[in-house]
């Protein structure tokens, strides 16, 4: 088969799979559209982090806060100014993205442990101020009742709003991933020393993928904010990046659609098995284990590699 | 003397606080950092095993109706409890998986933060607990015109007879010492013909007595509650990275300048106390991004 038949079914395929998503708003209830709305976002966000941590190998410890900065800056320019929200919009992934580049300088020097660390640390504080400038981003308690646009306020509009979005950053995602860049850094991920001989600039290339990996993440919070309509600074607590980190093991951090359907699991999970038993962290906590134990390279890792050895490899 | 405010006498007052808050942040930090070194596993869960702490000191001061003997019975139980929980949680699945990658082993030590919050809220509910020290912990003596409360005073002696323990314990007993040795080659180890597993299993279980131990302590200082797990266990983290991964008086050090600068925080701006410590953080792991002190990693 050529190359370009594929891409065509490829684009094909993605087309239509957000026009099925899209029909969904028709047929499907107010409740499940918001939770096909928080799946999607919190899957770009996982995506987002699986750009560096799968695929660059970098240990994006603290990648919420990114989350956070993007929810928050399009949170404060809704409540605090007069500006269009469309320029909330726009300002509040490159608001994220800004924050990766500052980040990303000082921690990209480092190697992957460390690198990790003085991000944990750097994230951490950033949290810190944010949970306690009361007058600015209203501390713990958060912002609550934003104004989002009247088209994309209802639960049908935001639902559409977030599947056109979510469904261009993971189109633009899957480019880098496959694009020369992508290829590249992938190779640094497997052997940063070789990259480095072959005159490859290393950490050229992880901070590019850092301020990616930032400005999707804050793409991904300014959709939180147009589904529930609030911030609070648990957005950029650490537990949340641990908890992201966890979607890509979970659905298979080699594979570019498993953090999604890690995502996918994570949410379901909590809202159906917390509508029985308000116990189920400890249900979600039994499944990891398992999981760890079972299928230690995710779940998509694992359905891809039971291809290959079907297909005799 | 006066410097904006601040009087001398109150800056030493909250050097006193912030040095028996350093006491229970270097018990924790210390059983993580040994549990890091040795083990190389970054144990998530070592806060709730915190937590489990304070929350069995609870019930057990409180069966004794919070009396003296109460607290010290507490004292010894809870960290022997919570060291029974983590043996075995070593031996029944942690020990299966030490060939696993780092990240795995932080999912894994991640899954039992959420099984133990669940199990914590089962057994002692959502609502706080709080517990009351001794008669002869409680009130203050008078510290150069200042009051300095008893306990943390208590505390202040607690800290050096634990770091005392933890020196003799790596550095004068057999298992301290193949534990080192294990630290830095375990397959050297194992050829010379010693069970480095069972080795393994000891280490990882005097790691979370401390966290125990750090939670019976700080019991009767706040409130218990859920979530208290996951605040000591980002600070304790933090203070193994600036000490040095895995070592121990790289952890007394990181908890000195976590509890200092939190303490005087509160003195200079108390609404931003808590941006004190992690800015200290970064300052630090900015100059020295492997710590101040040797790492073993």
């Amino acid at each position: 088969m050529k190359p370009e038949n594929t891409g065509i079914k490829k684009t094909a395929a993605a087309l239509g799979t957000v026009a099925g998503f899209m029909l969904l708003a028709l047929i499907l209830p107010r409740y499940y559209l918001y939770l096909l709305a928080l799946i999607l976002t919190t899957g770009l966000l996982a995506t987002s982090l699986n750009l560096v941590l799968g695929f660059g190998g970098m240990y994006q410890f603290h990648h919420a806060v990114f989350y956070g900065t993007g929810a928050y800056c399009l949170a404060l320019i809704l409540t605090k100014t007069g500006l269009p929200a469309w320029l909330g919009y726009l300002a509040a992934p490159l608001a994220a993205a800004l924050l990766g580049l500052i980040m990303g300088l000082l921690t990209v020097r480092l190697s992957a442990l460390y690198f990790g660390m003085l991000q944990i640390s750097l994230g951490s504080l950033v949290w810190a101020i944010v949970y306690r400038w009361y007058s600015f981003t209203g501390g713990d308690d958060g912002i609550h009742g934003i104004p989002v646009p009247d088209l994309i306020g209802t639960s049908r509009g935001a639902y559409l709003f977030v599947v056109l979005v979510t469904g261009a950053c993971l189109a633009v995602m899957y480019r880098i991933v496959t694009s020369p860049f992508g290829m590249v850094f992938t190779g640094i991920r497997d052997n940063p020393e070789r990259c480095r001989a072959v005159g490859i600039n290393v950490t050229g290339h992880q901070l590019a993928g850092q301020v990616m990996a930032a400005f999707f993440a804050g793409v991904a919070g300014t959709l939180f904010v147009t589904v529930e309509g609030s911030v609070f600074p648990d957005m950029m607590f650490w537990t949340l990046s641990l908890e992201i980190l966890i979607m890509c093991l979970l659905g298979g951090w080699f594979t570019f659609f498993g953090p999604l359907l890690g995502a996918a699991i994570i949410v379901v999970l909590r809202t159906v098995v917390g509508s029985y038993t308000e116990y189920w962290t400890l249900v979600l906590g039994v499944v990891l284990i398992l999981l760890i134990f079972f299928l230690p390279e995710g779940v998509l890792g694992m359905i891809r590699r039971g291809g290959d050895n079907a297909a005799g490899k | 003397m006066h410097s904006g405010g601040i009087t001398f006498a109150a800056l030493m007052q909250q050097v006193l606080v912030g040095l028996s808050r350093t006491t229970i942040l270097f018990i924790v930090s210390s059983g993580l950092s040994l549990v890091l070194g040795v083990l190389r596993i970054p144990n998530v869960a070592h806060g709730s095993l915190y937590m489990i702490g304070a929350f069995v000191t609870f019930s057990v001061a409180n069966f004794y109706g919070q009396t003296g003997f109460g607290f010290i019975a507490a004292l010894v139980l809870a960290p022997l409890v919570v060291a029974a929980v983590s043996l075995v949680l070593e031996r029944g699945l942690l020990c299966r998986l030490y060939d696993r990658e780092h990240l795995m082993l932080l999912l894994f030590t991640f899954a039992f933060t959420l099984i133990f919050a669940d199990l914590v809220k089962m057994i002692w509910g959502s609502d706080y607990r709080s517990l009351n020290a001794p008669a002869w912990l409680q009130g203050s003596f008078d510290l150069a015109g200042l009051p300095f409360p008893r306990y943390s005073l208590f505390l202040l002696i607690m800290g050096p007879l634990v770091a005392l323990g933890l020196w003799l314990l790596t550095n004068k007993t057999r298992i301290g010492k193949i534990a080192r040795a294990a630290a830095v080659d375990r397959e050297m180890v194992d050829a010379i013909g010693i069970d480095v597993s069972r080795v393994f299993a000891a280490v990882f279980v005097i790691g979370c007595y401390l966290a125990g131990l750090g939670g019976a302590l700080v019991a009767p200082t706040q409130n218990i509650t859920q979530g208290m797990d996951h605040t000591i266990i980002i600070e304790a983290f933090l203070i193994v990275i600036i000490g040095g991964l895995g070592n121990i008086w790289g952890a007394l050090l990181g908890a000195a300048i976590f509890g200092l600068t939190d303490a005087i925080g509160i003195l200079v701006w108390p609404q931003f106390a808590i941006v004190f410590p992690y800015m200290a953080v970064v300052i630090v792991l900015l100059i020295r991004p492997r710590g101040l002190l040797k790492a073993i990693w």
